[in-house]
Order: structure tokens, then C-alpha cells, then sequence
């Protein structure tokens, strides 16, 4: 292990185009988690931040807001069960918003969401006429005390805050009274407009198995979903995972390929060196060993180097312009996957290691 | 107690076709205590089976091998390399020092490679290139080494084990007359002066001289 570490320290040159490739790779790897986790956190936030046990739709709205209905006599029917202590209405409604200072055609995205039960990070309900907004819209402009514009009726809502991770679908959420919510449903989408007492879908806390029980309860009348699962089925989320999954699994074998053969032809230049370590008394594994962490440390330095790259990457995006957002979190499990990639590529030499046969030190001139 | 006693050894290698070659056949040998002794033949005459035998690298086909009073005639790998660790010393025909290493680390590998014992083999490293005059040239990597020197240093790493036996492959093939002679002079009085025995393989009469018995050996046949 002291040997493989010298022969690390020593010999950069030897490995720098393989860390140099590895880097790329793991840049890219960083980058594609970035950005399926700034896709999802778009997308999901304002489920995300959800302070509920289950979140329940009408049957046939496949966890879409626009296509599901909560009338009064199922939210009482879900009321009435034991496991629910309390229940709030839920509705949303995605218009372009116009922004002081910008543009007549520079709308910010924005998801509008009237709600009874406060989710996380979000304060109660605020008056009517009046909005917290989520942090993204920033970018966009948007600041505490302005007035902005939704939609094609052209309805005020004035910015009393801002909040965090409560985008949904890739627009900024924006968090408003039942009133005001119901207000811009009817001047903007007058034909999604609703009556008094129904909502789209309702957030329940209750018991922690509440959800399994309220489809049944309203005979069949709602699908309910826990938090996890709600954020799941938003359209397109599971499609986009799997896209990006599928990516991120090829470029890993990318990065196994790579670390395989290289180790393998580093193998190769070495079985003379090897047949002598043999025969002073080495054993496989502890060269194999050598390679390994030859391997490990080789991916550890690339890793670390792409993960710098990677932040300075995200500091230099324009904030807003692109859906990314760089974790901690992703970060390590990129180089968790790398070291897994690295491990398996570097075992493809085992077999070589084992081989070499101790005799070869003797009786050759090289 | 004789440093090394082979007793009828065959090696009998099956070749791919299916037909078998004797690399050694019926070979008896014995090396004593601080003996040095010369193994000379042409090349494929058996000279390497027998050394790669005698030094644990190879099992025989038949026969019994005896290392210091161990008989090893029936050891597996692991038990072979754990005996080449502790018992065994080999300088090789290319020197094959590792490249990234300095002269010191070249001889504190193989504690590295078996049972470590840090300081004692790193003062052992010290004694040894004193002894060998090359204190000042411990830092060195084997590049930033004369070809007598890398030599010296592989005749250090052959003896920080306190080996029962040295084997010397060709020791002086790479090298020109008089650096050859120096350098046999070298093996002999490190030797000796440790009563290390040793087989130096050869297949240059000239270096017989400095041995104290020369074993010839053709077609895998021993005659002294």
C-alpha cells in the first residue's frame, strides 16, 4: 500500500491522463446531478413542502391540480374518518406574471397556490390581495413590497415575502389566501373556475397510514397519496428521474471502462516488476491492494477537483437561468458512484495479478 | 546445518501439445553452510528450474528440497511465499530494483511486503548500505545510480531478511569485465563475511573464481 501510495506521489506524469479523464467524467457526472436535482427541486417543492400525511385528488386526476376536483361532501367524508385530525384546501392556478421594470413580454412563471394549511417554510395564509413568493422569482425581478401582475387579466398581488423550495412544475411558487386564489382562477381561467367550498385537492395530517384508508372511505371517489408518493406522481417527474438515471448510469460505465483499462494496461507495463515483488515474497493481494488504492486515490483527486469545478460552474450560471442546483449531497454520491466505478474497474486486473507468476523474475533480462 | 539440500528433484514441465520436457531430472545437490557455489550451463540446461526450485518460486515434480534444516519439498503458495519472505535471498539478472524507490527503499520493501518491523528494518536498511558503501547514495532513485551501485543495492535487498540462502542470477551478465569482477568480489565478501550461503547462476567460467565450488549442469543433469 506504502508502495502503490510512493509510486502515486512520485510518478504524477503516470497518472494524470487518467485523472485528467476521470475529472471530465466526474464533472460530468456532478453536472447531470445538479441538474436533476435542480429539475426535481423545480418541479416538486411546493409538494415537497407539504406538512401532510396524505394529499388526496379526485379519482380520475392521475395527481394533476387542473383535472381534480375536492367537493364538500368528500372532504367531509375524509373529515369524518379517525385517523384525520385536521384538513386544509389546496388549489393552483399557472399564469405569466408581469414584473415592474421588466418587459411587456418578459413574464415570470409563476404557480399560484391558495391554501388553508400552511406547508413548510410557508407563513399562514396571508390577506387578500397579497402573496409570499418563492426565492427563484427573484431572478426574475421580483421583490419584497411589489406589485405584480398575473396572468391575462392583469390581477395585482403584492410580494410581502419571500419563501424557499416552493417551485412547482419549474415556476416560482407564489402562496396566497383561499380569496385571492379564487379570485385570479375566476379573472384568468374563468372556465377552471370552481364553486365556493370545493378545492382541487386537500391536505390531510392525521395518522401516519391515513392515506391507505380515505380512497376507501370515499368510495373510491379520491386518490391519496402520501408526501413521497404525491411528489412521484406529478406528471413528469418519474420521466425525467429515468432520463436522467439512464445518463447517469451509461457515464458511470464510461467511467468503469476507463478506470478498467487503464489499470489493466498499468497492469500490463508492470507483470515484470510484479513477477519480482512475487518472488521477494509479496502476495497478490497486496499488489492487487496497491492497485486499488491507486485506483481510490486517483478518483478521490478527480472527484475533488470536479466538485471545485463544479461550484465555480454554478456560481458563474446565471441564477434562474438554468433549473440546477449543486448539493452537497450530490456531490458525494457522484464520488460514491465513482469509487464504486473505480473498484469494479480497477478488480478487472485481478485476474492478471494472480497470474503473474513468480518464476518470470527469474532466468529473464527484464 | 547445510544451507540447502536437494535430493533427486525432477521438473517435469507438460508442454501445450500434450508431451512433457524434464527441466530437471534427478537432481542432487548440496550447499553448506557459508558455501558459495557456482551453477554453470549453457542456456536451457535447467540452471533457472533449479534455482527457482532451491528458492521456493517453483514446486518440484519429485524430490526433496531442504532450506536450512526446512524441508519445503511439499509447500503450498502461500506457505512458499511466506518462505521466501523470511529465508530467501534473490538478486536478479536485470538488477530489478523498483524504479520509483530510492536505494533505501529498495531495501525496506521487503520488510514492507511481509511482516513489518518499521525502525529495525529501516536501521537494518542503514547498516546494510553502509556496509555496502553506499551511505551517501541512500536517497538516490536506481536512474541517479551507476550499474555497480543499482547492484550493490540489489545485493542489500537480497540480504535484509538475513536470509538462509542467496540466489544470484547472472549477476554480472549485464555488466562489462571488470565491473563483473568487482562485483563478484563484492557477493563473495558479503558473503562471507555474513556466512551466507549463496548459488550464483552463470554461464560465464570466469566468474567460478570467485566461488568455492563450481556445479555444472546440462540437460538438466547435476555433475560437480
Amino acid at each position: 500500500m506504502k508502495l502503490a501510495l510512493k509510486e502515486l506521489r512520485r510518478r504524477p506524469g503516470r497518472f494524470a491522463t487518467a485523472t485528467v479523464i476521470i475529472t471530465l467524467i466526474a464533472i460530468l457526472l456532478m453536472f447531470l446531478g445538479s441538474l436533476l436535482d435542480g429539475l426535481i427541486r423545480s418541479s416538486t417543492g411546493a409538494i415537497r413542502a407539504q406538512d401532510a400525511d396524505a394529499i388526496v385528488y379526485s379519482s380520475t386526476a392521475q395527481a394533476s391540480f387542473p383535472r381534480s376536483r375536492i367537493d364538500v361532501d368528500v372532504r367531509a367524508q375524509v373529515e369524518g374518518l379517525p385517523g384525520v385530525e385536521e384538513t386544509g384546501g389546496i388549489g393552483l392556478v399557472q399564469l405569466g406574471a408581469r414584473v415592474p421594470g421588466n418587459g411587456p413580454r418578459d413574464l415570470a412563471n409563476v404557480a399560484l397556490f391558495g391554501y388553508q394549511l400552511a406547508p413548510n417554510g410557508v407563513p399562514e395564509p396571508p390577506p387578500a390581495g397579497q402573496a409570499y413568493a418563492d426565492d427563484v422569482l427573484e431572478a426574475d425581478g421580483v421583490e419584497v413590497g411589489m406589485t405584480i401582475l398575473l396572468g391575462p387579466a392583469r390581477t395585482p398581488v403584492e410580494v410581502i415575502g419571500f419563501v424557499s423550495d416552493t417551485s412547482f412544475n419549474g415556476q416560482g411558487g407564489l402562496w396566497t389566501s383561499e380569496e385571492t386564489w379564487r379570485a385570479t382562477l375566476i379573472e384568468n381561467r374563468p372556465d377552471a373556475q370552481l364553486a365556493d367550498g370545493v378545492w382541487q385537492a386537500l391536505v390531510v395530517r392525521g395518522d401516519d397510514d391515513v392515506a391507505s384508508q380515505i380512497d376507501a372511505a370515499t368510495s373510491g371517489a379520491t386518490d391519496s397519496y402520501t408526501v413521497t408518493e404525491a411528489v412521484n406522481a406529478i406528471p413528469g417527474v418519474e420521466e425525467q428521474q429515468g432520463t436522467f438515471s439512464q445518463i447517469i448510469g451509461v457515464t458511470i460505465a464510461v467511467a468503469l471502462v476507463v478506470i478498467g483499462l487503464f489499470f489493466a494496461l498499468l497492469t500490463v507495463e508492470r507483470l515484470s516488476l510484479y513477477g519480482v515483488l512475487k518472488a521477494l515474497g509479496a502476495k497478490s493481494m497486496t499488489i492487487f491492494g496497491g492497485l486499488m488504492v491507486q485506483a481510490v486515490v486517483v478518483t478521490l483527486i478527480a472527484s475533488a477537483v470536479a466538485a471545485v469545478l463544479v461550484v465555480l460552474l454554478d456560481l458563474l450560471i446565471p441564477p434562474g437561468s438554468i433549473p440546477i442546483f449543486v448539493s452537497a449531497g450530490s456531490i458525494l454520491s457522484s464520488t460514491a458512484l465513482l469509487l464504486l466505478a473505480a473498484a469494479v474497474g480497477c478488480s478487472f486486473s485481478l485476474r492478471r495479478v494472480l497470474k503473474v507468476d513468480p518464476a518470470s523474475a527469474i532466468g529473464t533480462t527484464s | 546445518m547445510n544451507a540447502l539440500e536437494l535430493s533427486d528433484v525432477r521438473k517435469i514441465y507438460t508442454m501445450g501439445d500434450g508431451s512433457d520436457v524434464v527441466a530437471l531430472d534427478h537432481a542432487s545437490l548440496t550447499v553448506a553452510d557459508d558455501e558459495i557455489v557456482a551453477l554453470v550451463g549453457p542456456s536451457g540446461s535447467g540452471k533457472t528450474t533449479l534455482c527457482s526450485i532451491a528458492g521456493g518460486i517453483l514446486s518440484p515434480t519429485e524430490g526433496r528440497i531442504v532450506v536450512a534444516g526446512e524441508d519445503i519439498s511439499d509447500y503450498g503458495d502461500k506457505q512458499l511465499t511466506a518462505f521466501r519472505q523470511q529465508s530467501i535471498g534473490f538478486v536478479f539478472q536485470s538488477v530489478n530494483l523498483v524504479p520509483f524507490l530510492n536505494a533505501k527503499e529498495n531495501l525496506t520493501v521487503v520488510d514492507e511486503l511481509g511482516k513489518r518491523t518499521g525502525k529495525v528494518a529501516q536501521q537494518r536498511a542503514d547498516q546494510l548500505l553502509e556496509e555496502l558503501g553506499l551511505a551517501d547514495r541512500k536517497k538516490n532513485l536506481p536512474s541517479q545510480l551507476s550499474g555497480g551501485q543499482r547492484q550493490r543495492v540489489a545485493i542489500g535487498r537480497a540480504l535484509m531478511n538475513d536470509p538462509k540462502l542467496v540466489l544470484f542470477d547472472e549477476p554480472t551478465s549485464a555488466l562489462d569485465t571488470e565491473l563483473g569482477e568487482q562485483v563478484m568480489e563484492l557477493i563473495r565478501m558479503e558473503m562471507k563475511r555474513r556466512g551466507t550461503s549463496a548459488i550464483v547462476v552463470t554461464h560465464d567460467e570466469r566468474i567460478t573464481q570467485f566461488c568455492d565450488r563450481s556445479v555444472h549442469i546440462i540437460d538438466g543433469h547435476l555433475a560437480a
